[in-house]
């Protein structure tokens, strides 16, 4: 069914100089849709043409409408040659696809040529007509809406949660097409540039379909990548969250009480919604069917060297290999069936479990893009899963068949999903996808947090029971729940030390607790968090073909193994005890390795404090190797002892112990939490623990706690000490910054409005051919501090401010190249607050925001509150073993690196909580609204970006559509262009520039959830040419401060003439 | 550490007003990282040299790309590759634009051609200014005159409208605009003790006065042809026609007698330098009368300032006149010639004298 596209050319401005000898240009339009063109006429002689051209008219298919961007193209007339391109516009008219989205593009646009950059704006009007379509057969999917954001955006509720959706499309690139050998770089660019919209406009649109089938209505924490896969060609991939939404009305806007009753919305939603059709069983539903079906566990793999379950026997995937996050160090042998082992201690909460887990099962994948959640959502939280395979690239030779790559994801995820069974966990959450390319090597990559969810929020008319499923509740309160261990402490997945909890002081918790999602906002924690990162540089030798993929597979699990390693040391050196937002991103060159960790570290008010660290030396009876040991022994303390000052971490003093478990356990446990983080090195003796102990009965595992907290590191070679002192060399923060790579930051509450987001990008040449691991280390560790030193720097005038999403991608572009590109925002926050996070605050907001401001059902407050304590027992005996993060290797490698450190702890977590999350920034930056500063008299419209999914001091009052934009950028006088730095510090401030324009087209005034998911720069300096494609996405937004009812003023006429008075 | 590439891109452009003053002073990246460190903006947030290499580096690249656009500063506010707030685009357009008064002082009044700015090295080493400042310094006065050099009305106005200056730079520009419009020789040695801001003063006092655009006159249209005569950026050629008319005032010797007596009478038992006063009326009248019939030649106008210091300022200084003295004298001598029942070209007179008076008090240095 057709739709009617209408284009209006009104006007350019500030065109280049086209005609050398009158100094000026000729200018006319092409408006290009699919293959139909109109042109404007030739404004002569003008800078600042005004073509105020008819309305072009295009009669096209929605599919189209979806597939193809509107290309509008400026070019001078020329008489007697061909007519010069100035360049081009390509527009997104998705967003006018969607009713709720914006209704007219309308603004100045920059007009981009891919070798020039920017040159002049022009003024272009577009809208569309969409005819109402009833067809079953469809291919489009207008209507469904996007959004970046891995949250529940504002200004929408959750009806309820589908879940994963994922494709992929395949092509030639055309860069690498026999015919760019004749073409221009100019062509050759736009012809990539047109491709991959298409491409990324189709695969929308698929996407679309898939979610319309399932009867949701948006893709919420909508991922999308680009694979450039060179000679083998491009593949264009995304994954997200299909949702059912319904639109709070702006008059239930936070202040507003009118609560519309829980029932109304989502029960008409079920109505109607297609799954009925049962097409794809929505997870959840047979719930109450009570004898569910078996729960069929997988035995866990025992050793690794069993080819993944699906790996297809094509010859390119011959190299298949995957490895975990969370080594486990202990054989999984013997821990089978993790759900039937708890049975006997709580019969129904199994027959629960198994019940959810079937529900679950009935999805393809249980995944979800989404890190933070709806209030009740999020149960339980396992740990961190991933999974890691290197495959050969081979020519894609059918575009229209891309199942090669479609196996290869399917079986990541298959594993990803083993390994959340493996954990006792039925879902995985903050779940995303990466690749890693080198020459024909691939590294695919995925990783998520193992979780128990909720199951209402996945059945239809979910959020209108009122037959509340009590059995699911879970007493644990929401400031806490999410930390109490979900597997079965009889058999636990990986070794771990348990404690009841610190909080609630009725649940199992684990010693440390890593995950990828968002750190809930109604977690109690205590002081601050910050960022922690792990680098790490491994060479390896040229090879082509097979013999690389196998080098790089069998480096892989050590390269992880190490990562993990420094996370857990850099945590405990700051006191910290758990990990959100875990990143961990391993990059391909031709002759090393890259891996980058990032994280948040919190100290999680519910987990025991961290042990500190301890070093023995391998020869205890060596006097100077002892006073030595001693040495590097008093800098760790003295840094912990510092770091706790830092980030505030004052530990409350233990409160009611349980009499009936902690009897005479007491004294210990004060002194152990309490007490200083090492014990005296002499007293103690190097810990070989047998990690079966942690199924110990449980008060003797608290009793033994206090000593075996503390982490042994053995100094027994020199690289030992290398690894030490990188330890201690890591830059603290100055004074009056944060750091985090969260939305929320623990322990600052209060952001005023000011915003700065940045990216930047540096690429190092290593200079000396001989390197060794540990100076590569050293480099690259350097390479990231100083960007960050760098950064507190130039930010130094918006102290006291926080840099939030810090997000840190590495590539090795060349063989002697190391890049780094960064994009964060810095936000400013009122000093005197920091502090206080009101005690009573986290809970009581949560169930005011609820009701009030995203309008989810009261009755998940109320259940999640009313605890019920019969059960309580029952589900802590219940918990299901769960393997964190995964399947071993190998055994081999295993003990291999279990000799090399002796006691490593593996994070993970399981969580039971009932999370509220609406906001991710608590009222507090209400208070200080200093954004009337901002941007007073500027003819064009101040757009914010933020990777964050709000604005601080603002709320979103609308969502205009989702930003998805490619760039290529090419020069051939790289030396005039200031060099490489002139050359990418241009590129991505005409970036910045066309988002904004773009943004502000759509009648917005702000991006969120802005990332720049690819930037890769190519460069030939003898040849004084260089090359770069970017690649951004976000959600365009009109937001408000947060205390006015009407729009922020965007479109200031003032012009800044009156403001220059006085300013000599 | 050093960078293969090394870029930071904010959203909202980050500037540093210092970084931005050394740049415009033309300090090269590496002296401007000296002038930082020594100014003590490590300590302050713990960066180390390379930090700062790397921001300076990052700040003037961001500059260079703005400058373009400063060339015509309307541009920067609807520009769309740089999110500037508008109160940093003002300061970075004021700051542009604001120049030294040691070199101003220097190219005053002279050609703004391609032949003065293969002079400019010399002025760098004179003046100590670099010479990359110098020449952003003089291409900034020569677009600035070549904007408002064929613009109709008020000649401060149109470079405020067109370079969104503050009112003070503004009048500087102005002066600067039509001091190289008019030549006027500012070089001599004996005009060396006086700085731009005298001359500034001088150029608004002429600019408001003696041009067409001063007498605020509509002009009527069929004169439109020829508009140069109706803006302020020349002087009123009328008018420097009627000067010729109070050579009068000179040339007939009952009127310079009478015109001395009243003007001593007034004097006497006022000022200590009377006596000096007396025996020079002739020579000071005759010389600013003369000054003024001579003002239609183009050399003469060139020659005004030095012509006005020669024939007047110089020999008052030698008679140890004060400034107070300088004041009385004036205003007695331009009120006497009122009384004149003869001299009918009061109007002229007023017009001339109003200018002289307030140049020769800016000019006369105590």
């Amino acid at each position: 069914m057709p739709g009617k596209l209408k284009a209006k050319i009104v006007a350019g401005r500030h065109l280049p100089v086209m005609d050398r000898a009158s100094d000026l240009t000729d200018a006319f339009v092409e408006v290009k849709f699919g293959n139909t063109t109109f042109k404007t006429d030739v404004c002569p002689k003008s800078l600042n043409p005004q073509w105020n051209s008819e309305w072009f008219k295009f009669e096209v298919d929605d599919e189209d409408l979806q597939d193809e961007p509107l290309q509008v193209t400026v070019l001078d007339h020329d008489t007697y040659s061909a007519n010069d391109a100035i360049g081009k516009v390509y527009i997104d008219i998705d967003p006018l696809l969607c009713n709720e989205a914006a209704s007219v593009i309308s603004g100045w646009f920059p007009i981009y040529d891919t070798i020039h950059g920017i040159r002049g704006e022009i003024n272009v009007l577009v809208k569309v007509e969409l005819f109402n379509d009833l067809n079953r057969f469809r291919q489009s999917s207008c209507g469904v809406k996007f959004f970046c954001t891995t949250s529940i955006p504002r200004c929408y509720r959750a009806a309820m949660v589908h879940g994963f959706v994922e494709e992929l499309v395949v092509n030639e690139d055309p860069e690498y097409q026999w015919i760019d050998r004749i073409r221009t770089p100019r062509a050759s660019n736009e012809a990539r540039q047109r491709l991959i919209s298409l491409m990324s406009g189709e695969l929308q649109r698929k996407i679309g379909l898939k979610v319309l089938e399932m009867g949701g209505n948006a893709v919420v924490g909508y991922l999308q990548c680009f694979d450039l896969e060179g000679e083998s060609g491009l593949v264009v991939r995304a994954i997200g969250t299909a949702c059912t939404l319904d639109k709070l009305s702006s008059g239930s806007a936070p202040n507003t009480a009118t609560h519309t009753h829980p029932n109304t919305a989502p029960a008409s939603n079920a109505c109607n919604s297609p799954s009925k059709d049962g097409k794809e069983p929505v997870f959840g539903e047979d719930l109450l069917s009570s004898s569910g079906p078996p729960t069929p566990f997988r035995a866990l793999p025992t050793s690794s060297s069993s080819p993944p379950p699906l790996s297809p026997s094509k010859p390119c995937s011959r190299q298949s290999s995957s490895s975990d996050t969370d080594l486990s160090l202990t054989p999984k042998t013997g821990m089978g069936s993790g759900g039937s082992a708890g049975k006997e201690a709580g019969p129904l909460k199994t027959l629960l479990r198994q019940q959810t887990q079937t529900a679950l099962e009935q999805r393809e994948f249980p995944f979800f893009t989404l890190t933070s959640f709806p209030p009740g959502f999020l149960v339980h939280v396992g740990g961190v899963v991933s999974a890691r395979s290197v495959k050969l690239l081979d020519r894609i030779h059918n575009p229209d068949e891309p199942e090669t790559r479609d196996a290869w994801w399917e079986e990541i995820r298959q594993e990803i999903k083993s390994h959340a069974k493996a954990l006792g966990c039925h879902a995985v959450v903050g779940y995303s996808e990466s690749t890693s390319i080198c020459e024909e090597v691939c590294i695919l990559s995925a990783s998520g947090t193992a979780a128990i969810l909720n199951p209402r929020y996945m059945r239809e008319g979910c959020l209108d029971i009122g037959i509340v499923d009590h059995r699911f509740e879970d007493p644990s309160p929401p400031s806490c729940g999410f930390c109490h261990i979900p597997y079965d402490e009889l058999n636990m997945p990986f070794p771990t030390q348990l404690t009841y909890c610190y909080h609630c002081r009725r649940q199992k918790v684990p010693d440390v607790l890593f995950t990828t999602i968002d750190l809930p906002p109604e977690a109690a924690v205590t002081g601050k968090g910050c960022l922690i990162q792990a680098r790490l540089c491994r060479l390896k030798k040229k090879a082509q073909g097979e013999v690389n993929a196998t080098a790089i597979s069998n480096l892989l699990p050590f390269m992880e193994y190490e990562l993990h390693t420094q996370l857990m040391n850099k945590l405990k050196l700051r006191s910290m005890n758990a990990l959100f937002g875990l990143r961990i991103q391993i990059s391909i060159g031709e002759n090393m390795l890259l891996g980058l960790a990032s994280a948040t570290g919190v100290y999680l008010t519910a987990l025991p404090a961290p042990g500190g660290i301890q070093i023995a030396g391998k020869t205890p009876g060596d006097l100077s190797n002892e006073h030595h040991i001693l040495t590097i022994q008093k800098r760790i303390n003295d840094t912990i002892a510092k770091n706790k000052e830092i980030y505030q971490i004052n530990p409350p003093k233990l409160f009611a112990l349980d009499p009936e478990v902690f009897c005479g356990t007491n004294m210990e446990l004060t002194e152990e939490v309490v007490g200083s983080p090492i014990p005296e090195p002499r007293q103690r003796s190097r810990l070989f623990r047998s990690h079966s102990e942690s199924s110990d009965e449980v008060s003797e595992l608290d009793l033994s706690h206090g000593k075996k907290d503390a982490f042994v590191l053995e100094i027994d070679d020199t690289d030992a000490v290398e690894d030490i002192h990188s330890l201690l060399t890591d830059a603290t923060i100055p004074t009056g910054f944060n750091s985090c790579n969260t939305e929320i930051m623990p322990g600052i509450y209060n952001w005023t409005s000011a915003v700065q987001m940045f990216t930047s990008v540096r690429v190092f040449r290593l200079s000396n051919a001989n390197l060794t691991n540990q100076g590569l280390n050293k480099i690259f560790t350097d390479l990231c501090e100083n960007l960050l030193k760098s950064f507190y720097f130039k930010l130094r005038s918006m102290i006291p401010c926080c840099l939030c999403h810090l997000n840190f991608t590495v590539a090795v572009p060349e063989e002697e190249l190391i890049q780094v590109a960064v994009t964060a925002v810095a936000m400013t926050y009122d000093k005197d607050q920091t502090q206080e996070k009101p005690a009573e605050k986290p809970i009581t907001k949560g169930c005011i925001e609820t009701e009030e401001q995203l309008q989810f059902p009261m009755e998940l407050c109320a259940d999640s509150s009313s605890t019920n304590t019969q059960l309580s027992s029952k589900i802590s005996g219940v918990q299901e073993t769960t393997n964190v993060s995964s399947r071993d290797r190998c055994s081999t490698w295993l003990e291999l690196l279990r000799l090399k450190a002796h006691t490593i702890r593996r994070g993970s977590v399981k969580t039971i909580s009932s999370l509220e999350r609406s906001s991710p920034v608590p009222d507090g930056r209400s208070r200080s609204l200093r954004s009337t500063r901002g941007f007073g008299g500027s003819s064009v419209t101040v757009v914010k970006m933020t990777p964050l999914s709000f604005l601080p001091g603002t709320r979103i009052i609308k969502y205009l559509g989702i930003i998805n934009m490619f760039f290529i950028r090419e020069t051939t006088s790289l030396r005039e262009e200031g060099g490489v730095s002139g050359f990418l510090h241009s590129f991505i401030a005409e970036v910045f520039a066309m988002v904004r324009a773009h943004v502000a087209a759509l009648g917005g005034n702000a991006v969120v959830s802005y990332s720049m998911k690819e930037c890769v720069f190519m460069e030939n300096p003898n040849k004084n040419q260089a090359q770069c494609l970017i690649n951004v996405s976000g959600d365009a937004v009109i937001c408000v401060r947060e205390t006015d009812q009407e729009p922020v003023p965007s479109n200031i006429g003032q012009t800044c003439t009156s403001e220059t008075d006085g300013a000599t | 550490m050093a960078m293969e590439l090394d870029v930071f891109v904010g959203n909202t452009t980050i500037m540093d007003e210092e970084v931005y003053q050394l740049w415009l002073d033309g300090y090269t990246v590496s002296d401007a990282v000296k002038v930082r460190m020594e100014g003590g903006v490590m300590e302050e947030c713990e960066a180390s040299a390379d930090v700062l290499l790397s921001d300076t580096m990052d700040q003037y690249r961001t500059f260079q790309m703005c400058e373009r656009l400063l060339y015509s500063p309307a541009k920067l506010a609807n520009q769309l590759l740089f999110q500037i707030p508008p109160h940093r685009q003002a300061i970075l357009i004021e700051r542009y634009y604001a120049f030294d008064d040691a070199f101003v002082r220097e190219v005053l009044g002279k050609k703004l051609s391609k032949g003065t700015k293969k002079d400019l090295d010399d002025i760098s080493a004179k003046t100590n200014v670099t010479l990359k400042s110098c020449r952003r310094q003089f291409d900034n006065f020569k677009r600035v005159f070549k904007v408002v050099e064929e613009l109709k009305g008020p000649l401060v106005e149109n470079i405020r409208q067109h370079f969104l200056l503050s009112d003070k730079l503004a009048r500087d520009y102005a002066a600067i605009v039509f001091f190289a419009n008019n030549r006027f020789e500012t070089g001599k040695r004996k005009l060396q003790y006086l700085t731009f801001q005298d001359f500034a003063f001088c150029a608004g006092q002429l600019i408001n006065n003696w041009t067409v655009g001063a007498v605020g006159e509509q002009i009527p249209t069929d004169h439109q042809r020829s508009f140069r005569f109706y803006m302020d950026v020349d002087l009123d050629k009328e008018f420097l026609q009627e000067l010729k008319e109070l050579k009068i005032l000179i040339t007939d010797k009952d009127l310079l007698d009478q015109h001395k007596s009243l003007v001593c009478t007034a004097l006497r038992g006022k000022t200590k330098a009377f006596n000096e006063m007396e025996a020079n009326f002739k020579n000071l009248s005759r010389g600013l009368v003369n000054i003024a019939a001579k003002l239609t030649n183009t050399k003469d106008v060139r020659d005004f300032f030095i012509d006005l210091v020669e024939k007047f300022i110089e020999p008052c200084r030698s008679d140890r006149w004060t400034a107070a003295d300088m004041k009385l004298y004036l205003t007695h001598y331009t009120n006497s010639a009122h009384i004149l029942d003869t001299f009918k070209h009061q109007v002229v007179w007023d017009r001339y004298m109003g200018v002289i008076k307030s140049c020769i008090f800016k000019m006369f240095h105590d």
